[in-house]
């Protein structure tokens, strides 16, 4: 009950934060330099064709009225169509957020089952081999610009090994996607019982999914060896051996539980940035994602898709935070988040 | 001791589990009549005349519609299949006509042409189409207009099966421009089902659901990722397609459509960058084929507004500064055609494009700087386009190279693709610029009034010169065999080279990679690809 309580304060709070990006997000689309209606006018476009179009995006308005429609309008859920792909903003990105945020969340479940164990050994066994690879590998994961990574892995599995299927996005030519439930290929074949594109969509998942979790290993696995080197450290797990506790014991309970609070945070901050910041793999595996069609819409001046997922992403991240603090108190009982 | 190796085990099982779907693949092996073609951008609607519909889009219109007349087809030396735009064909119309004095033209349809859904097509479709390319205004009322349409009134429907069009004054340019993508012809009764007091041309209705006659039908679209073709087996107004299905997928990555044409597991890349195109044309699991673009050129534009470009010396030193040779190998890769180093300052055919009487001769460039206002050189911005950087940015480093010689100090101003628009064309307010424009419609007059004439978009250069316009004017619409029309001509090009708004550079081709196996391949003014000729083995 409390919690539920606190849930609802928190969305309340997010109200003013999320009109201000409102607000400036209509703002500096409107700065971007550069006109749609010159865009979209065409290739012969004349002064008259230009401002014909102008008329036709309302854009022909001064602001203040363009703001007012665009606020009626979200009003009433609606976001626009978005001209660089002619389709209604909602629409988009129903389609494409749930294709990033698989692709995402694949990428970080991989990466955690790896940074995890790694980062705890590494922690363990300070400046053994391990220690090494860890260190190596955080370097090379954020060393190495995520479209390389992406096309050194197409190269080698893809273009000479012929292991991986055709990077063409989220299913491979022969399959037609599942119905839509959650946005989730792999949920949404399960649901189907369609085992066959669940297969498919994993396969056409494995390539990208890799890239990106080289990318977020680094962090995570950075943290996790210095959040536990300093728990292992303190006076907490010396008492509890001095106890005479088994070492998983201290390890698991003691000095783990203390240290995944920083990781959690680390891992919140890597979820929301490679959320935007796979726009790279997207493109070089034709992944339908977020992050492409913002960048698409960004270099059109195409207001409404660019209004739309700025919301959408604001949003998300009042939600991913929301979410962080409440996975803290689940972790640990002493943290108290205020309504 | 046994919690740490479960974590390790866990570890590496996930990486293990992660690798599992790349052992067991089967390449996607196409059957004879399923194409899968690459392309690099969005088709963001499927109705031509919508606003905000953007270039790639185009082809929806080429495959799934009919226009009352389309263009020829004939083999170029090196063996490629290109329009030829000599050779005006009937599409849609059986036959026209033209009256004595060619200032309407009559079409008869064909018979027995219907549309997807079985309702033969009229002459009151035809109009209907016609009447909403100008209706809806932008792009596809400029296109109409470089015809004479310009009113509905022109618009006449006979009977069912014949169509009337009145011209202000007879021009060449009337029957040609009834072949581009715009003049397209739709179920107005499909149309007008759909359509809504608020949308009464059924733009929100045509933009997801094309309804037309033409050869392939759309079966899928999802825009930003794929486009499904599906034959239309009734097609009446050409020669029934090879191929069955065409899947159109959208990769944005070069590099990805590289590997996958390479991989064989797409049978067409569409459009691909000369860098490529060189490299795999070594590579003979690939085919490529290049073809010159009609009416096009890669040229630089002096702005004559601004301070240096005023003085005609200044504009020729700046001519043969620029290391044409070296701008073709290292940005064009050694394809297209030369535009430099013509003999004679006097032309003598009226064939556009034509190479300029100017190359690259550091003496002369020094000897025409001195001559000018500007003897000891000046600072100046030369600005490109970052969405066509592939060709553009070589080519302005060489220049930046070139010039400095001379004592013109370049520097270089990049320009996002969204701004170059307004910028260049609209506002025409850069100095000195890199510009690349082709006429769908290949006569040198048609290049000419859009690049030369002061206030039209493509005259970057801001050139004005009464001359010139009234030369334009007079020849726009006057038919070839015209005494007046060679002269016209020759004398634009003169003043083209005399004057020197615009400097070209070469002549680009579009070049395509494709599988062995993939014949009919065509190379159309528009640009776009053309399906319906495609067949595989």
């Amino acid at each position: 009950m409390d919690r539920v309580l606190v849930v609802f304060k928190r969305l309340l709070q997010a109200m003013p934060t999320v009109f201000g990006i409102v607000v400036i997000t209509f703002l500096l689309t409107r700065a971007l330099p550069g006109d749609p209606a010159v865009f979209f006018a065409g290739p012969a476009a004349t002064p008259e064709s230009i401002a014909e179009i102008r008329t036709e995006l309302g854009l022909d308005q001064p602001l203040p009225v363009q703001f007012g429609r665009y606020l009626n309008d979200l009003s009433r859920g609606e976001l626009g169509a978005s001209m660089t792909t002619g389709q209604p903003v909602i629409q988009e990105l129903v389609t494409r957020l749930p294709a990033s945020l698989e692709l995402t969340l694949v990428a970080l479940v991989l990466s955690l089952c790896i940074a995890l164990p790694l980062g705890v050994l590494a922690a363990t066994k300070q400046d053994s081999w391990i220690d090494q690879l860890c260190r190596f590998v955080v370097t090379a994961g954020v060393s190495l610009p995520t479209f390389f990574t992406g096309l050194l892995l197409v190269y080698i599995f893809y273009y000479l090994l012929g292991w991986a299927p055709p990077p063409l996005g989220r299913l491979d030519i022969l399959y037609l996607s599942p119905p839509h439930v959650t946005g989730f290929y792999l949920i949404d074949a399960l649901i189907d019982g369609d085992l066959e594109v669940f297969w498919s969509s994993l396969k056409q998942l494995a390539l990208p999914a890799i890239t990106l979790a080289l990318f977020t290993l680094a962090p995570l696995a950075r943290m996790t060896r210095a959040a536990m080197l300093q728990s292992l450290g303190s006076d907490y797990v010396r008492t509890a051996r001095a106890c005479g506790l088994t070492y998983p014991k201290v390890l698991r309970t003691y000095a783990l539980r203390n240290a995944m609070l920083p990781v959690i945070t680390t891992l919140g901050m890597v979820f929301s940035f490679s959320l935007g910041a796979n726009v790279l793999v997207e493109k070089v595996f034709s992944w339908p994602g977020i992050g492409s069609f913002a960048i698409e819409a960004l270099i059109a001046s195409d207001y409404a898709a660019v209004q739309g997922f700025v919301l959408a992403m604001a949003l998300l991240f009042v939600l991913l935070n929301l979410c962080v603090d409440l996975i803290y108190t689940l972790v640990d009982p002493r943290v108290k988040i205020d309504g | 001791m046994k919690r740490r190796d479960l974590l390790k085990g866990a570890g590496a099982m996930t990486l293990g589990a992660g690798l599992l779907p790349l052992l067991k693949t089967n390449a996607f092996a196409a059957t004879s009549d399923t194409a899968v073609v690459l392309i690099g951008n969005t088709i963001n609607s499927l109705d031509i005349h919508r606003p905000g519909t953007n270039r790639p889009s185009y082809q929806v219109a080429v495959n799934c519609y009919d226009r009352l007349v389309s263009f020829g087809l004939k083999t170029l030396p090196n063996g490629a299949q290109v329009y030829d735009y000599d050779n005006v064909i009937g599409e849609m119309a059986e036959s026209w006509s033209f009256n004595a004095d060619r200032t309407e033209i009559t079409f008869k349809l064909r018979a027995d042409a219907t549309f997807w859904d079985g309702k033969p097509v009229t002459a009151a479709d035809v109009k209907w189409s016609f009447d909403r390319a100008l209706a809806l205004g932008g792009f596809p009322k400029v296109q109409m207009a470089a015809g004479g349409f310009k009113r509905p009134e022109q618009f006449v429907v006979i009977d069912d099966k014949t169509f009337q069009i009145k011209l202000d004054q007879p021009s060449k340019l009337s029957l040609p421009n009834l072949g581009v993508p715009v003049a397209v012809i739709i179920n107005s009764a499909v149309a007008s089902a759909n359509a809504t007091t608020a949308d009464p041309w059924a733009t929100e209705y045509l933009h997801k659901n094309p309804a037309g006659s033409g050869a392939f039908k759309v079966s899928r679209w999802q825009a930003g990722q794929q486009l499904v073709y599906e034959r239309n087996d009734n097609w009446a107004c050409g020669p029934k397609p090879a191929l069955r299905r065409v899947i159109i997928r959208e990769v944005p990555s070069q590099a990805t459509r590289r590997a996958l044409i390479e991989r064989a597991d797409a049978q067409l890349s569409f459009s691909i960058p000369n860098k490529d195109a060189k490299e795999l044309s070594a590579n003979d699991k690939v085919k490529v084929v290049g073809t010159p673009i009609d009416n096009t050129l890669h040229v630089v534009c002096m702005n004559q507004i601004f301070e240096p470009f005023t003085d005609a010396n200044v504009r020729k030193a700046v001519a043969y500064a620029i290391p044409y040779a070296q701008i073709f190998e290292q940005a064009a890769y050694g394809m297209g055609a030369k535009m430099w180093g013509a003999s004679s300052a006097k032309p003598t055919e009226p064939v556009w494009p034509q190479p300029f009487p100017y190359d690259t001769n550091l003496d002369k460039a020094r000897e025409m700087l001195a001559q000018s206002g500007y003897a000891d050189g000046f600072d100046v911005q030369l600005a490109f386009n970052l969405g066509v950087a592939d060709w553009a940015e070589p080519t302005a480093l060489l220049i930046q190279e070139g010039l400095g010689k001379i004592g013109i100090n370049v520097t270089l101003n990049k320009v996002p693709g969204a701004n170059w628009r307004t910028i260049a064309l609209v506002e025409k307010k850069l100095p000195f610029l890199l510009e690349n424009f082709g006429g769908w419609l290949n006569t040198p007059d048609y290049y000419f009034y859009w690049a030369y004439i002061e206030g039209n978009l493509f005259n970057a250069s801001n050139y004005d010169k009464a001359e010139m316009a009234k030369l334009i004017n007079d020849t726009l619409f006057m038919e070839k065999s015209n005494p007046q029309y060679k002269p016209n001509v020759l004398r634009m090009i003169e003043l083209a080279f005399e004057d020197l708004p615009r400097i070209p550079l070469y002549q680009p081709t579009l070049e395509s990679a494709m599988s062995p196996v993939l014949g009919g391949y065509t190379s159309w003014y528009h640009r776009q690809l053309d399906v319906r000729a495609l067949k595989m083995g």
